[in-house]
């Protein structure tokens, strides 16, 4: 056997699926379970008064459980985003797309989602967006129940007030 | 801080995008080979070892130190493993010190890695949770809007990034174990790079590389058994933050200010950029030089991207406090290791053995890992002087 022409094999690729059932735990279950029914919602720390979302059940800043609930709207602040360029595995969204970091009225933190119905070039710092939801029936127990943000025609929040607007969306 | 340690060998394996010519046991071993050499001693003189690496998660290995016990020859001996994500390296060597400075050990081996080749960083660091879309862009798509946000408040001029892309390429030239070797890279190179995580272009972000690097970390009194000249360890600390809570600056994190304001009280630093000749800190997207300047004190609130402009950073223009010599984590970045690569880059400095990329007459350097969402740090101040 000719073995001058074979190409040595020195790795393969097996990849690995691991599959796990996700414990929500009390705050996170119950943030999934209002988020089927369209609500999102945040927990305010008893001690600093600032709103999580979405809750993990404390304050990382105080070290103090959080249990009151904050029913939050469907407008955010832009606080920061990236133009994304590469797509994402497994994911059929094109690129270019946006991903920001959002702060719904009436929280104190921000989440990442997608930015669409958008000029790119257009989207900034402090710029008000609302969430799009998904069809009723399509609703589950997760975030992706909001399909993306979209631009709203309203005034820029200055910076410095990024994560302090109450849930009417005025200064707190 | 105890008994007196310092750095008295120092081993690398050469950076790149895939090293086949070895396992992960080869890897960690040729870097600790290396160092043994350069310390002019063998494995029987070592009391204990401490590694470190990145997520388990990236090569699919669960806990690999297990695996690694006959290549680093710690048989019957001592073993500990480190894991504080990108920062790890240098939370590793820091570890690997303080087992010297509390007297427990007089010599100790200390070893990051990864073999990036055989990972695949983006897909171990993205496990959906339902509580958040599933959106992984890679470290860059996380980094990019605290990026965004400096260059909001610094009102820097927008090429600073590219200006630092350009500066640690053209530093990594001039270290033959650097992954990149690009001696003749261009602002417009740079600037025409695609834009993957915008304001980070591609050859604003690091590479991913397979690498490993070692340390000899010996007692004071063991010092002069090693030939060549020891990098004295001055300080250590190590600081982290939630990633995330109400408030928190991402920009210039507590965690990174907290962790400088220690370690410098530990070696009398008031004024880093005067003080010391060099540093090795962790930037593996270009803007967090101007960032880092910042965070560390090196510069003042939304002036640090002054002094890259100024070249203050480069060794190739001259500059006052030329960071990165070796090319940084923008050169090379074998994730585990990185941040002890920072770190023995310092000790190389100051043992005046960095070949073509030292900086004349060092004395004194900083090096510095940061990880995760930046809330892990870790910082040591290495000197010529026996203090």
């Amino acid at each position: 056997m000719d073995n001058k022409n074979k190409e040595v094999i020195d790795a393969i690729e097996a990849p690995i699926y691991l599959k796990y059932k996700f414990t929500a735990g009390l705050a996170p279950a119950r943030f999934l379970s209002q988020l089927k029914q369209g609500v999102l919602t945040g927990q305010r720390c008893p001690k600093c008064d600032n709103v999580y979302v979405p809750p993990r059940g404390s304050c990382p800043a105080c070290g103090v459980a959080t249990e009151e609930e904050v029913v939050l709207g469907d407008k955010a602040t832009v606080q920061s985003f990236t133009i994304v360029s590469i797509p994402i595995p497994g994911n059929p969204i094109q690129p270019p797309y946006i991903v920001a970091n959002l702060v719904p009225d009436g929280a104190n933190i921000s989440f990442i989602h997608l930015m669409s119905e958008c000029v790119n070039e257009e989207v900034r710092i402090g710029q008000r967006v609302t969430a799009i939801w998904k069809p009723r029936e399509e609703w589950d127990f997760a975030m992706d129940n909001i399909r993306y943000f979209k631009p709203l025609d309203e005034p820029d929040v200055p910076a410095e007030l990024i994560g302090h607007l109450s849930v009417n969306g005025t200064e707190n | 801080m105890g008994e007196l340690a310092a750095v008295v060998g120092i081993g690398q394996t050469k950076y790149a995008s895939r090293r086949g010519d070895v396992s992960i046991a080869g890897l960690v071993r040729e870097a600790a080979q290396n160092a043994l050499e350069d310390a002019d001693l063998s494995f029987k003189d070592i009391d204990a070892v401490v590694i470190g690496k990145a997520p388990d998660m990236f090569e699919g290995i669960v806990m690999p130190e297990i695996y690694l016990t006959d290549a680093l020859g710690a048989n019957g001996k001592p073993m500990l493993r480190v894991h504080t994500a990108g920062s790890v390296g240098g939370s590793t060597a820091l570890v690997a010190a303080s087992h010297v400075q509390s007297g427990t050990f007089k010599r100790v081996l200390t070893v990051t890695f990864e073999k990036q080749s055989e990972s695949n960083a983006m897909w171990a660091l993205s496990t959906p949770q339902p509580f958040s879309v599933h959106l992984n862009a890679g470290a860059g798509g996380y980094f990019a809007p605290i990026i965004r946000e400096y260059i909001r408040r610094s009102n820097a001029p927008s090429d600073i990034g590219i200006k630092v892309a350009v500066k640690d390429r053209l530093h990594g030239a001039r270290n033959p174990l650097s992954h990149l070797n690009l001696p003749n890279i261009s602002h417009q190179e740079v600037e025409d790079s695609m834009m993957l995580w915008d304001p980070i272009r591609f050859l604003e972000a690091c590479p991913s590389s397979d690498g490993a690097c070692a340390m000899i970390i010996a007692n004071k009194d063991l010092v002069s058994e090693s030939p060549k000249p020891p990098a004295w360890i001055l300080g250590g600390a190590m600081r982290s933050e939630p990633t995330i809570y109400a408030g928190r600056d991402e920009v210039n994190p507590r965690a990174g200010r907290d962790c400088a304001k220690d370690v410098y009280a530990q070696a009398g630093i008031s004024d880093p950029r005067r003080q010391f000749d060099c540093a090795e800190i962790y930037v593996p997207f270009s803007w967090y030089e101007p960032m880092w300047l910042e965070n560390l004190g090196f510069a003042d609130q939304g002036e640090g991207w002054r002094l890259t402009l100024d070249g203050a950073t480069s060794l190739d223009e001259g500059g006052d406090i030329p960071w990165n010599c070796s090319g940084g984590v923008l050169s090379s970045n074998p994730i585990g290791a990185s941040g002890m690569i920072r770190f023995a880059e310092a000790a190389r400095q100051v043992r005046g053995d960095a070949d073509q990329h030292q900086v004349k007459d060092a004395r004194l350097a900083l090096g510095h890992a940061y990880g995760g969402g930046a809330q892990f740090f870790s910082m040591w101040v290495v000197g010529a002087n026996k203090p």
